[in-house]
């Protein structure tokens, strides 16, 4: 510990810490623009000037690493002028266009220019023009605003891992550009919107939408995929104008994902607003209380077991928990089922679905295995944590298949079950790199659990890693990596068919009514059923339906959400559904009561202590001896995803299709010219 | 100075030719295997004399490439200094000094030289595009001032007749004499060596 003193407070810190970290543990406010606490340091905007007792200048705080005894100084008559010259420089080229500005309101060169700034400028020759540059459909850029703190430069190059932004030219020259002013090729491109301190990356899709203080700021969680990141869900009257993140440094530190972000367009269109029915081909408008009662009639001439219900993923615990109570309680039919393919799941035991070591655990790991999975588009900010820990500890990565660029290296095996076998029976070079590591990780994807082999892999590799205790109370080396939100409450809630065969029975066409609440990602090859389709958007799954009922998005109601490593969290409800939609859980509980008259439940309380009451309850499952363990030499084969188009909001987004249309071009012409 | 424009006439491929190929790869080995990119700058340098004075963007892709960095770290660099060209300056690239000393000599008098021969703007090819001239800033050699710099070599103490007749040869494909025009050694006084004469090694 090294002792110091700022403003003549004696405070003890670490070493290692900077003049500006060591400050603000003092509680020293300290401007600054190109400092960031996730980002390299870069020590050019100058803003962090402090004094230093025996220094001649005052000195960079956010460069300069702490020493013992020194004597800062934050609020002297020297700090304040320096901080005022340096304002007036980067005040000298920056625009007076604040009242068009996008960044106004919540921009830090406004705040702390009122905090440290002059009120005129002493400079009187013409300002620098700086032509807009291409940074892509996401990122606005206006970039005679920029100060040049590079944050975009370094988050690109350090925590997207693609590094496509750089500072041309120098001096008044310099100017921050994309290569050649090509889209960022990242999943994580947007952040640079939050990280610029002003207005020089803006939204391109928010542009000219709203000013920050007209927006209810609701606290919520995303469910584009399983991680569950912290979101800051900005409303207008009903509409949902922004996403930002919310920092969680467990699951997804400051950043989101750009279809966490910008999905949320999305939330606008092709929403389903009052109960439709299908007649002679085409929709029709019908009251709730007409479509509930030809509900009631389809139901009581049909037997329990021609029943059928999906549930899908974007579907939150509440919804799920009272679909199981009404298939069980209500309907008595034992085919419901939450997942969109035969995924191999053992329900004995929670640690067989989750994703144990934790989304912050991957940063001490030194080694990972990828199994049948691509993290950078199934779960893209676990993808960001593990190049953080390649970039860190050096981690050493392999994959099964070649899965392209992952912003990361990693060693190439071969992608066949046989080199599976070979690991767990302790086999290969991989095996004692494994039983070496001291916290190796093993993902495995939901594309190898759909394998025929995929009990053997899955239970062969639990007792591999058991056996060379790599399965302890302390570190679990054993993960599944979900993609869907709804995925982990499913299992939490018991949601799989016990006898696995539902699927295969809407295959064969044995049902006679199919429920598909928020599922729309499965194929069904429709001919005698009754679909009835519960959900927000009229996508695949209402396009079939034969009734359909209005639900609410997961920004209209408050609904928990567990993600992939376990952790309960909930979406707060920061808008309210549109039209005559209700939220899902009180559609569901309507059938019931219309089918037995008395309703699961007589308010949301009552739901909620009936879920906990069930998922605390201990599991016994006797569903995963359904499948064979046998082994079967096949092709371990990541299935690709449509990432800016894997669910229904981001399939109603006009920003998801067009990042979906200018990937795909690239793909075609290739981005090597 | 500005930014530099880069050429929109972009060659489709560039190679190292073999001798400078060979030549990168020793370059490299100056450098530590984990620390090559640093090999940037002389590689860009490397290209240029191999491109005829300039660097196209398919020669700093193939640099990227070869250092294993990315397009944009060599882009930095080339659009940094000003030593690299990023658009045609033909054959014979002529650099005029025009900082005091030389502006004092008549740096001036050469530059509209330049600007009746050669093009009427900077940084333009003459119209059989084998050359181009830009004014730059103080090259170091101010006691021999007014001077031009052409391609590798300096051209010193030139008069307003001199340059025509250099520009008029470079125009034919002619390579000048380099060095001092009124018959210098270096910088040494015109007629010898007036002090320290008694010193052999001054």
């Amino acid at each position: 510990m090294l002792k110091v003193k700022v403003n003549d407070i004696d405070i003890e810190v670490e070493e290692g810490l900077t003049v500006l970290q060591a400050c603000e543990i003092a509680g020293a406010e300290i401007p600054r623009f190109c400092y960031h606490e996730k980002l390299s340091i870069a020590g050019n905007c100058r803003m962090c000037l402090v004094e230093i007792e025996k220094s001649k200048k005052p000195v960079a705080s956010c460069a300069m690493p702490v020493a013992d005894g020194m004597n800062i100084k934050t609020n002297t008559k020297l700090v304040e002028k320096a901080r005022k010259g340096v304002m007036e420089f980067l005040l000298a080229n920056h625009p007076l266009d604040c009242p068009v500005c996008d960044q106004g309101g919540e921009c830090d060169l406004q705040d702390q220019s009122m905090f440290y700034g002059i009120d005129k400028s002493r400079f009187k020759e013409n300002k620098r023009f700086v032509p807009e540059k291409y940074m892509g459909p996401l990122i606005k850029t206006q970039m005679t605003r920029c100060i040049h703190c590079t944050r975009c430069v370094r988050f690109a190059t350090e925590v997207a891992g693609v590094p496509e932004i750089g500072a041309i030219g120098r001096g008044e020259d310099m100017q921050i550009t994309t290569y050649l002013e090509k889209a960022m090729e990242s999943e994580l491109s947007a952040n640079v919107i939050d990280l610029c301190p002003v207005g020089a990356l803006t939204s391109k899709p928010y542009v000219f939408e709203a000013r920050p203080w007209e927006l209810k700021k609701t606290e919520s969680v995303d469910v584009m995929d399983a991680v569950g990141s912290n979101i800051r869900v900005d409303t207008y009257g009903w509409e949902v104008k922004r996403i930002l993140p919310k920092i969680n440094e467990d699951i997804n530190e400051e950043w989101i994902s750009d279809k966490t972000r910008y999905a949320c367009d999305g939330l606008k269109y092709q929403r389903l607003d009052v109960p439709y029915i299908k007649k002679e081909n085409s929709f029709k408008k019908i009251s709730w209380h007409d479509a509930l009662q030809i509900l009631k009639d389809k139901i009581n001439v049909t037997k329990p077991e021609k029943i059928a219900g999906l549930t899908g993923d974007l579907t939150n615990m509440e919804t799920l928990f009272a679909s199981k109570e009404l298939f069980h309680k209500v309907l008595k039919s034992k085919n419901l089922e939450s997942r969109e393919k035969n995924i191999y799941i053992n329900l004995n035991d929670r640690k067989n679905y989750l994703f144990n070591s934790e989304i912050k655990g991957i940063e001490k790991s030194d080694l990972i295995l990828l199994i049948g999975t691509n993290p950078r588009y199934e779960a893209t900010m676990l993808n960001a944590r593990i190049r953080k820990s390649f970039l860190k500890n050096n981690t050493e990565i392999f994959s099964l298949e070649d899965l392209g660029d992952l912003t990361y290296n990693y060693k190439v095996l071969s992608n066949t079950t046989e080199e599976v076998k070979k690991i767990i029976e302790n086999n290969c070079d991989i095996s004692s790199k494994i039983k070496n590591a001291k916290y190796p990780l093993v993902i495995f994807g939901e594309s190898a659990l759909t394998l025929n082999s995929s009990k053997y892999m899955f239970e062969g590799f639990k007792k591999f890693l058991n056996e060379n205790n790599k399965i302890t109370e302390e570190w679990n080396s054993l993960n599944i990596l979900n993609t869907n939100a709804s995925a982990v409450g499913s299992y939490d809630l018991d949601i799989v068919c016990k006898t696995n065969e539902t699927l295969e029975k809407i295959d064969k066409n044995f049902f006679e009514i199919i429920f598909l609440i928020g599922q729309d990602n499965i194929s069904i090859d429709k001919k005698n059923e009754f679909i009835v389709y519960i959900g927000s958007h009229g996508d695949k799954g209402a396009e079939i339906a034969d009734l359909v009922l209005p639900g609410a998005a997961f920004t209209e109601q408050n609904g928990y959400f567990t993600n992939l490593e376990g952790k309960l969290q909930m979406a707060f409800k920061a808008s309210y559904p549109p039209g005559e939609a209700k939220e899902d859980w009180v559609i569901i509980n309507e059938i019931s009561k219309l089918i037995d008259g008395n309703g699961l439940f007589k308010d949301k309380n009552e739901l909620l202590n009936a879920m906990n009451s069930q998922i605390n309850s201990s599991k016994k499952n006797e569903f995963s001896n359904l499948f064979k363990e046998e082994y079967i030499n096949e092709k371990i084969l990541t299935l690709p995803i449509d990432y800016y188009h894997s669910n229904v909001i981001a399939r109603s987004s006009k920003t998801m299709n067009e990042c979906r249309n200018i990937r795909s071009k690239l793909k075609k012409t290739g981005t090597e010219g | 100075m500005s930014l530099k424009k880069v050429s929109k006439e972009q060659p489709d491929k560039f190679e190292f030719s073999e001798e400078n190929l060979s030549l990168a790869k020793k370059i490299i080995l100056n450098y530590p295997a984990e620390k090559k990119k640093s090999a940037v700058m002389a590689l860009l340098y490397l290209a240029q004399k191999q491109n005829h004075n300039w660097i196209p963007l398919a020669a700093m892709k193939y640099i990227a490439k070869f250092l294993d960095i990315s397009y944009i770290n060599v882009y930095e660099v080339a659009t940094f200094y000003s030593m690299y060209n990023l658009s045609p300056v033909g054959k014979y690239f002529i650099q005029i000094c025009t900082t005091t000393p030389c502006m004092i000599r008549g740096a001036y008098k050469l530059v509209d030289v330049c600007k009746k021969n050669i093009s009427e703007k900077e940084n333009e090819l003459s119209c059989k595009k084998n050359c181009s001239w830009t004014e730059v800033e103080c090259l170091g050699a101010c006691i021999n001032a007014p001077m031009a710099q052409i391609n590798q070599d300096y051209y010193e103490d030139l008069n307003v007749k001199q340059f025509e007749g250099i520009i008029k040869d470079i125009l034919k494909d002619i390579k000048p004499k380099p060095g001092s025009y009124r018959g210098r050694v270096n910088s040494e006084p015109e007629k010898n060596r007036q002090t320290l004469i008694e010193n052999k090694n001054a």
